[in-house]
């Protein structure tokens, strides 16, 4: 009560009020050089037109109403960085606020549009205290990550049966080829000569005559 | 005596049952180049890549590369000859021929045989986390590059924006760590999956023994070059490389004077061949008896610190660029905040103006500038981050890709690296279990190698599981620590007492000779008899006084501390102390059991000891033996 006196005390053309005093103004932030290096946009008093009236239309849609218009969107302590405060007055009664939670939901929902308006984005123009909307994650039907686990498994497994039926092949095959008759074995025939050999002594390899070096 | 015309005739059935089983079976080498990569790829491991680059960087990297040399010489090349040469010469696998050098020392083929088989499972556990991040390279944008949203979709998650989103990707979404190594956690079915396709890659591999692997070798050995070389193509065009380059070779010389360097080096060119595995023995004993193992020594030897040196050089590169970028943020936030606090117009402070525009304001108002708390931007600071391991890989490496241009392939580029580096490696760890395992002749002779592969594989994988727990992390790091180090060097120490004095220094000059063509010349000589063993001893017994010295601790990543997103540093508990204890001296156990079994039952059973034991090497002449 005693607020809304001092409000009404205070003509709200006049820019004497510091307004990060004030409850309901928000503070607005703008890089644009940073968004759009070369292409950057002198901001003017044009560009204040344009964000006034993308402030309006934001609290149109939100509430649904066309009462607000450019007057009723207040603009100090421009500076140039480019941040400047603004506070949003009442369409019936201009000396009264708008709630700061009202304007900031009118902002969240709009905030795409605004953001457009001005080529930037949410990092680049900065309403402080309302912190941007997290885009929903996309979240597919399966995980990237279990397809190529499919194709990695399935490629091997099927590489392990391949080798696996092929081993099984080949050892029926030896199996196949042993039972045939040895009939190129030489050694049936009877011991002729003296041996030299020892029956409880060691074969020794090292000198065999077995030519199986490997090839280069 | 007449001469046999045709041995076989003087042979009887039996031994021409068991010369047809002993030659046919043992499998041999398509070519040479198969083995030489096989055994270039057991030693060019995931060490090469993340653990010498620190090692260079924190021990004043140019200057590194000196007791780095010097151990590479008196050490590595010595040990790496006496495996490749006895390994060729018996053509066993380790229980084999250290069984067949003296039947005390067949203990320490149990040893390398345990040792590998323990390695073999965890070291599989770091592949399937570069399998997790594979499967995760092909997304846009890259799961670590951002943090994940809330519910509510009001703001992040608190845990990843305390730390950063490359952190909270590997220790939430990826291990889901817990807060202490006592709590289990439950296993991380994601991380089941990804241990079981490494396993079954690794299996497809080992399939058919050597055959299979010489063949998988020509890949898995030489991509890894090539992708380290695109890297540095790569590197070398973005801004700051050549800053990560220099930093890295600027050698500082006083560093040398400090003991612990020199005992860093030794023990990184000891782990780096993969010595004491077993592995290379077995490697080997594939090769022709008439081969050069000299030569291949050299060859394998130079090749691996050779590729270490050029590992470094690229990941260098990557992360000149990395601290660059930081350095570069780091500024244009303290740009910002001057900005925004003192309403400049915006882009007026650039990087290059902003030391003068910072005394400018300091002057006009000091008081608001000290209360923005501004961080001293310095490229040295970022430079001198240094990590290795699982953290170089995975943190850092990662979030270097991020800022590079098209992600996606370098990420991938870089985890199929990884994973051909570690599978190379896998190979000799695998050999190194199941060449012993067919020299025990334990298993029945109608169970068909690939089964037996199997069963190791799938063993393997279900005492890994362990690993995919949520505490899974602080179990790998003991391992890491405990099981692949004291005991390596203890069996490396056997292994050349062995071959010194109970096959004689004559005997092996004989054996080399009848290989090589050429007895070892003095250098090698005197490197086996003095110099590497009083260096390994020196090594194990330093090693062992810098473990007692620091009271063991680990690093926790616990998101209720208070000073998160640092580690926070935990006593183990006694417990795990004793489990750490236990991985040392469980795979060193045999040596001593063994030797001692085999003198007590020598000394009761002294009538039988000229009937040769059932594990008979069949290439090893015991006509000349002088015992008998």
């Amino acid at each position: 009560m005693f607020g809304l006196l001092l409000l009404l005390c205070l003509p709200p053309a006049l820019g004497a009020v510091d307004f990060s005093d004030y409850e309901n103004g928000y503070q607005v932030r703008l890089s644009i050089k940073t968004a759009l290096g070369d292409e950057a946009y002198e901001w003017n008093e044009s560009e204040m037109f344009l964000f006034r009236a993308t402030i309006a239309f934001a609290m149109r849609q939100f509430t649904k109403t066309e009462a607000y218009g450019i007057d009723n969107i207040v603009v100090r302590n421009q500076t140039q960085r480019v941040s400047f405060w603004f506070i949003v007055t009442s369409p019936e009664n201009p000396a009264q606020t708008v709630e700061k939670e009202t304007v900031e939901k009118a902002i969240r929902r709009s905030r795409n549009r605004i953001n457009n308006a001005f080529l930037l984005t949410d990092k680049t123009l900065e309403f402080l205290g309302i912190p941007p909307t997290l885009a929903a994650p996309i979240s597919p039907a399966t995980p990237p990550w279990l397809i190529v686990f499919g194709v990695v498994i399935g490629l091997v497994c099927a590489g392990i049966v391949a080798l696996l039926t092929s081993s099984v092949v080949k050892r029926r095959r030896g199996n196949k080829a042993k039972q045939l008759p040895e009939e190129e074995d030489p050694a049936k025939g009877t011991d002729k000569g003296i041996t030299c050999e020892d029956r409880n002594g060691v074969y020794n390899q090292g000198f065999s005559d077995d030519d199986r070096l490997t090839q280069l | 005596m007449t001469k046999p015309q045709n041995k076989q005739h003087s042979l009887t059935e039996t031994e021409r049952e068991r010369h047809r089983k002993t030659t046919e079976e043992r499998p041999k080498w398509d070519n040479k180049v198969q083995y030489l990569l096989t055994c270039i790829g057991f030693a060019v491991g995931l060490g090469n890549v993340w653990r010498f680059p620190y090692l260079c960087q924190v021990y004043g990297g140019g200057a590194f590369l000196i007791p780095y040399l010097i151990a590479l010489v008196f050490e590595g090349l010595p040990l790496l000859y006496l495996e490749l040469a006895i390994g060729q010469r018996l053509r066993l696998g380790s229980i084999g021929v250290w069984n067949s050098i003296s039947p005390y020392l067949g203990g320490v083929g149990v040893a390398s045989m345990m040792v590998s088989f323990l390695v073999g499972v965890y070291y599989n556990t770091i592949l399937a986390w570069v399998l997790w991040y594979f499967f995760h390279s092909f997304q846009d944008p890259l799961p670590w590059s951002e943090c994940p949203v809330k519910e509510d979709l009001q703001g992040f998650v608190q845990e990843c924006v305390d730390s950063t989103p490359v952190n909270y990707f590997w220790y939430r979404q990826t291990l889901n760590v817990t807060s202490n190594i006592e709590t289990n956690g439950s296993l991380q079915w994601w991380l089941v999956l990804c241990l079981a396709t490494a396993w079954c890659i690794v299996y497809i591999c080992f399939i058919r023994g050597i055959e299979t692997i010489g063949k998988a070798v020509y890949i898995t050995a030489t991509f890894p070059y090539l992708v380290l070389t695109i890297f540095l193509v790569r590197a070398l065009t973005l801004p700051g490389a050549t800053d990560g380059l220099i930093y890295l070779f600027t050698p500082e010389w006083e560093l040398l004077k400090n003991p612990r360097v020199w005992l860093d080096a030794a023990t990184q060119i000891f782990f780096s061949l993969s010595l004491a595995f077993g592995g290379l023995i077995a490697f080997s004993s594939y090769n022709s008896e008439k081969n050069n193992c000299e030569r291949d020594t050299l060859l394998v030897g130079c090749i691996n610190s050779a590729t270490s040196i050029y590992a470094s050089i690229s990941i260098f590169a990557i992360l000149g660029f990395k601290a660059t970028t930081n350095y570069n943020s780091c500024v244009q936030s303290n740009i910002l905040a001057l900005t925004n606090t003192f309403d400049i117009e915006d882009q007026n402070i650039t990087a290059e103006n902003y030391d003068s525009w910072l005394v400018s304001l300091n002057k006009t108002d000091h008081a608001k500038v000290s209360s923005l708390n501004l961080t001293e931007c310095k490229l040295q600071t970022f430079l001198d981050e240094s990590v290795s391991g699982t953290g170089l890989a995975f943190i850092v490496f990662t979030e270097a890709v991020i800022a590079m241009p098209g992600s996606q392939v370098w990420a991938v580029l870089f985890f199929i690296m990884l994973f051909s580096l570690g599978l190379s490696s896998m190979f000799g760890n695998m050999e190194g279990v199941l060449a012993p395992l067919n020299d025990l002749k334990v298993l029945p002779k109608w169970l068909p190698s690939e089964l037996i592969s199997a069963i190791i594989a799938l063993v393997s994988l279900l005492v890994g599981l362990v690993f995919t727990m949520g505490s899974g992390n602080y179990w790998l790091e003991i391992f890491n620590n405990y099981v692949g180090s004291v005991s390596l060097l203890l069996i490396a120490f056997f292994e050349i007492i062995g071959v010194v004095m109970f096959r004689g220094m004559k005997k092996f000059s004989e054996d080399i000779e009848f290989m090589t063509g050429r007895r070892p010349n003095l250098f090698w000589r005197v490197c086996w008899m003095g110099i590497s063993p009083v260096l390994l001893l020196v090594i194990f017994v330093a090693y062992i006084v810098v473990q007692a010295q620091t009271t063991p601790t680990y690093p926790a990543w616990n998101p209720d501390y208070v000073d998160f997103p640092q580690a926070e540093v935990l006593p183990y508990p006694d417990w795990v102390f004793a489990m750490c204890v236990f991985l040392v001296a469980i795979p060193v156990a045999p040596i001593p059991i063994v030797a001692l079994y085999r003198l007590i039952s020598r000394c009761c059973c002294k009538t039988n000891t000229t009937e040769p034991s059932g594990a008979s090497n069949p290439y090893a002449n015991e006509g000349f033996n002088m015992d008998t």
